[in-house]
């Protein structure tokens, strides 16, 4: 899977959790939950779609790798080419 | 039309999903109906087979309108209703009920009097005015007045107005609760991991059974503890607002099914399908701002409740203890109560009741 693809593989769980989220303009290096108004509820089921659509896992351990949009692209590459 | 809330004044139904000649059981859901905050499906509590439909759809209707007759199981088929009197009779009506008709636009040739001889009371004119649809308000909402904040400013203002509250807060080291949930998450998928949410619910419904008169209603000047324990959950809507639906019988749940529970709570919620009793019959709230970065919570207690506990978030802070300072996850926990219903004594042990079962997570 390309960069791009689990770029746009990530947009679509976020698209789903934050329907009114404007993504496009979502800064790479923002905390996303800040940015998309994204609670623990809503944070917990943004990774099930990442291990789902995905394949990765993210223990509660490595959360802080992921809150943002780079660290979570990052993150789901590494991972993936891990497994 | 059920009392959804304690702002709630009045409803309209939106659809129903019986009609006469169904078969009903108590907790069918029957009709769905729009309020200021969501669409909720209503619930019956009743048994036996639906006679007539009185409000229809599209109607807004106040809070108390009967809306469907149902005749229960074991009771005799409807009596016909007695002949309507020749309109060429004179009306019967008092002077006062004549008054009041006329001014609330009541038609009295629609009433029933139950004064002596079928006579037409002041109390006759009251209930048919209080059971009139209430006509669409003609002024235009401004920004502030959309009906999820009118709805939540009537709420906060009754509660201010009505509940002499009193605050207290506590501390609590979070570092076994955290410790225990992360080896626990450990052992589960991600789809049935544990958030530190459910715990503090946990807690709380294990506190209230020590602390039982938390747990109730303030209503007609005395205190009704529940036996159940409904924790209302304080849950944000992205289009703005916010909505306390319960988890029924909390106090029966384990922490995966409170996970589970609230889950499809905040989904639901979100999504707009939530059940009556779940808007009507919370007996606690709990308000978690922690996810927010707020460190304490002052909230105000949602009528006819008698108390409301607030989380702040979780975070590091110096602590002290056996005589040694250390880097803790510290949470501030918050009470308002009623002082009508308790005070400040059986508040704080209701604290440290929680603080308690907090740090042996494992009894949770």
């Amino acid at each position: 899977m390309t960069e791009a693809e689990i770029r746009n593989q990530i947009f679509d769980i976020l698209h789903r959790i934050a329907p009114e989220g404007d993504l496009d303009r979502l800064d790479p290096n923002e905390n996303l939950r800040e940015a998309l108004d994204i609670d623990s509820f809503d944070f917990l089921n943004v990774l099930v779609g990442i291990h789902e659509k995905l394949g990765v896992n993210v223990p509660e351990a490595d959360y802080r790798q992921v809150l943002t949009l780079r660290g979570m692209m990052e993150y789901v590459n590494k991972h993936r080419k891990n497994s | 039309m059920p009392s959804l809330g304690a702002d709630m004044e009045a409803g309209k139904l939106t659809t129903w999903k019986i009609k006469p000649g169904d078969r009903v059981k108590r907790g069918d859901i029957v009709a769905e109906v729009e309020t200021e905050k969501a669409d909720i499906d209503v619930e019956i509590f009743a048994t036996g087979i639906v006679q007539e439909l009185l409000v229809q759809p599209g109607e807004k209707v106040p809070v108390g309108t009967v809306l469907a007759t149902i005749r229960e199981d074991g009771e005799a088929a409807a009596a016909p209703p007695p002949p309507a009197a020749p309109a060429s009779e004179r009306m019967r009506i008092s002077p006062i009920a004549k008054k009041l008709a006329a001014e609330l636009s009541v038609d009295i040739t629609t009433l029933h009097g139950t004064g002596s001889g079928g006579a037409i009371t002041r109390e006759d004119v009251e209930r048919a005015a209080a059971a009139k649809p209430i006509e669409k308000p003609a002024a235009a909402p401004s920004d502030f007045q959309t009906g999820m904040r009118r709805a939540i400013a009537a709420a906060m203002a009754r509660s201010n107005r009505e509940i002499p509250h009193y605050y207290l807060e506590t501390e609590i080291d979070m570092h076994r609760a955290l410790e225990w949930l992360q080896a626990e998450n450990l052992k589960r998928t991600i789809k049935d991991r544990l958030l530190p949410a459910v715990l503090l619910i946990r807690a709380v419904t294990c506190a209230l059974k020590d602390i039982p008169e938390l747990n109730g209603y303030w209503i007609n000047d005395h205190l009704e503890i529940r036996k159940s324990v409904n924790v209302g959950f304080a849950i944000s809507l992205r289009q703005g607002g916010l909505i306390t639906p319960a988890i029924l019988n909390a106090d029966e749940k384990n922490v995966d099914q409170l996970m589970a529970a609230l889950s499809d709570l905040v989904a639901r919620a979100r999504e707009g399908h939530l059940r009556s009793s779940e808007i009507s019959e919370g007996t606690i709230t709990i308000t978690n701002l922690g996810d927010l970065g707020v460190e304490t919570v002052y909230g105000v207690i949602y009528p006819p409740q008698v108390g409301l506990v607030g989380f702040g978030r979780i975070q590091e802070r110096p602590w002290a203890s056996n005589g040694m300072l250390g880097v803790r996850p510290v949470l501030t926990a918050t009470l308002a109560g009623d002082h009508r219903a308790t005070d400040g004594r059986r508040g704080a042990q209701f604290l440290q009741a929680l603080d308690r079962y907090l740090q042996e997570p494992e009894k949770l």
